[in-house]
């Protein structure tokens, strides 16, 4: 499964909102990454993440493949919203 | 027994066990590790270890300080959950590296990754990483690591120098007072000190190198010595003192409930200088008269994006409320010189005192000043508000700064908002600019608040945090009490009433001379408010008044002291 998300959070996706996503998507069973900028990282990667360096405005895709697949894709989305972190496109 | 003389900064006696807090040596070698497995169980057993204590401190810091303070610990364990740093570190020991090794290496490798970034949250990054591989690197080596809130017996702090971070951690019921080598009167430090009163001594220079790890010390906060491994003469010695100093400190309680008067019935008001707003409560306790310095950084230090309205608003209603119908001098935002805030991005300056600091950021970055005035204006209608801007060095500055805020006071009441209606706006004098034309300021401002540390270093050119030029810090120049009177006599002239919120409000020796100068407020931290009410109430301002002349003809701070001392104190 596959999603793209626009980054809204002022100050792109670093220390707290990256810190509140990778914190969600820990707990899930299935492999899930992050792309940007045709990079993949790990998504439950604090460090990946940031490395990756999102800006705000920026589109990155999110990839998960296993069980829980389609209930982590609810979660992330409703981080996204109710964080103010980004929105699904 | 060995004896340490430091700066005096906080008074007090204490008793406890040293706690230094000092980087611990991590060295370690690289070796060829034979049985990986057993070193992997090493490793993981390290990792545990770190966790369980990262996870400890977060649920206390939580507990302490809110959630907020505690989101640092929170990134801490993120890091060190990360799963692709655990697979780099067990695929390096697997290849037969010794756990150290590997740690530093994948720990070094993300260092440099951020740091290559320029962002300043990737710096902070950093640092977090730093800490936990420290942490997991002194597990491996089967070194304790210290930790400033996981205290659980009574100790004095021995510290290099303690960061506002640390100080915010500081928990008053183990931590018994603290020891520092750098640092000096108004070093934050100190100030911290005298805010949680707790004895402290700064500026010992070698503390941290001559004490040793839980060693017992008597801290004597008031004359500025440390006794390690005391005998037990000295020891019951400095415990009659601490029972004396504890009388002392309950027969000024009397005071407490006392209006501030000199002994011959002039009124004055003794206010209380404040960083947050649980300070108030210190203020109240000692019968403060209001508040003569409400620093507003606190808001928006710790943190990675400025503080909203609302959150501001909240903040400042709270003191206000506290506060009764006290007056509450609140100061705009005075940041840069030594405070910086991340997120604001200031460059690094050559002269950061001297540079774009305070006001002069308020009036260029409109949109933070803007936000923090309406926040003021709006907790202004649930007390006695008055602002002051500091920093001022140009009647310019002042009446822009002021422009602005009635901007912002008529554009709230033109969409409805509840406000603060005729608000007291002063200035800080710290600038000798300001001081000297104070004659021109009178007639434009409601008071003044001369902010002593910042106008001493200022005068005398000698920056207030180098050891080497601290003797310069001179309160009783002639140059800096001839310029407090110009100020209070051009207020004066012009009806208008003047504080003062720097150290020298509390000063025993200076306290006469403000008074005789005509001083309307003394400002000082809540632990001196009892000490400077009982010291004024045996004062004569009539006295202090026919020495003034003669005192701003003597040419040295020591012939000041010994003239006050003789003149005006003993009689």
């Amino acid at each position: 499964m596959k999603k793209m998300y626009k980054i809204t959070a002022p100050e792109g996706l670093h220390a707290r909102p990256a810190a509140l996503l990778v914190t969600a998507v820990t707990p899930f069973e299935c492999d899930v990454a992050l792309t940007y900028k045709e990079k993949s990282v790990n998504l439950k990667s604090i460090m990946g993440v940031m490395a990756q360096g999102v800006a705000p405005g920026g589109i990155v895709e999110i990839s998960a493949e296993g069980p829980d697949a389609e209930k982590l894709f609810q979660t992330v989305t409703e981080v996204f919203i109710s964080k103010g972190i980004g929105e699904e496109c | 027994m060995l004896e340490i003389q430091g700066i005096a900064v906080s008074d007090g006696i204490s008793f406890a066990k040293a706690y230094c807090l000092k980087d611990p040596d991590l060295s370690f070698e690289k070796v060829t590790v034979l049985d990986v497995q057993e070193e992997l169980e090493r490793f993981k057993a390290a990792m545990g270890k770190a966790k369980k204590e990262l996870q400890e401190i977060y649920e206390i810091a939580q507990g302490k300080f809110g959630a907020d303070k505690a989101a640092i610990f929170a990134a801490h364990l993120l890091v060190i959950e990360d799963p692709e740093m655990i697979v780099a570190i067990k695929s390096k020991i697997l290849a037969g590296e010794n756990a150290e090794y590997a740690l530093d290496e994948v720990a070094s490798m993300y260092i440099e990754m951020f740091e290559g970034i320029d962002n300043i949250y990737m710096q902070e990054r950093v640092a977090d990483i730093r800490d936990v591989s420290k942490r997991v690197l002194g597990h491996l080596l089967g070194i304790e690591m210290v930790d400033i809130n996981r205290l659980s017996s009574e100790v004095i702090i021995v510290a290099e120098d303690l960061t506002p971070s640390m100080t915010a951690m500081l928990d008053t019921k183990y931590v018994k007072g603290f020891i520092t080598d750098i640092g000096g009167k108004t070093s934050h430090s100190a100030i911290l000190a005298r805010t949680l009163e707790i004895p402290a001594v700064v500026g010992t220079k070698n503390a941290t190198q001559v004490i040793q790890q839980e060693t017992l010390i008597i801290l004597d906060g008031t004359n500025g010595k440390i006794i390690v491994n005391p005998t037990s003469e000295v020891l019951s010695f400095y415990k009659q003192l601490h029972t004396q100093h504890i009388t002392a400190c309950e027969e000024l309680l009397q005071y407490r409930s006392l209006a501030s008067f000199s002994a011959d019935g002039c009124a004055v008001e003794i206010a209380g200088n404040i960083g947050k707003p649980e300070d108030v409560d210190m203020i109240l306790n000692a019968g403060g008269d209001g508040v003569g310095l409400f620093r507003t950084e606190f808001l928006y230090m710790g943190r990675q994006e400025l503080p909203s309205e609302e959150e501001q608003f909240l903040a400042y209603k709270s003191v206000l409320e506290k506060m009764q119908g006290k007056p509450t001098i609140v100061r705009t935002l005075d940041i840069g010189g030594d405070k910086h805030l991340s997120y604001l991005k200031l460059p690094a300056e050559m002269n950061p005192f001297l540079g774009y600091r305070a006001i002069r950021i308020s009036l260029t970055q409109q949109d933070i000043f803007r936000v923090q005035l309406r926040a003021l204006l709006r907790a202004g209608a649930y007390g006695h508000l008055k602002i002051m801007f500091p920093m001022i060095a140009t009647l310019d500055e002042f009446l822009r700064a002021k422009a602005i805020l009635l901007e912002e006071q008529q554009h709230l009441k033109s969409n409805g908002y509840l406000i603060a209606e005729n608000v007291e706006i002063g200035i800080m004098i710290e600038i000798p600019s300001a001081a000297i034309i104070a004659d021109i300021f009178a007639k434009e401002v409601d008071f003044f608040s001369i902010g002593t540390n910042d106008l001493i270093q200022y005068t005398l050119a000698a920056d207030r945090m180098n050891e080497n030029v601290s003797y310069l810090y001179q309160p009783y120049h002639p140059a800096v009490l001839r310029l407090i009177k110009n100020v209070i006599d051009a207020a004066h002239q012009q009806g208008k009433w003047v504080g003062m919120c720097g150290e020298m409000a509390a000063d025993e020796i200076a306290i006469p001379i403000l008074l005789g100068l005509g001083l309307n407020e003394f400002s000082m931290s809540a632990s001196s408010i009892l000490k400077t009410r009982a010291h004024i109430a045996k004062l004569s301002k009539q006295q202090s008044m026919l020495h003034i002349e003669r005192i701003l003809l003597l040419s040295t701070t020591d012939e000041v002291k010994e003239y006050v001392q003789r003149h005006l104190i003993s009689s």
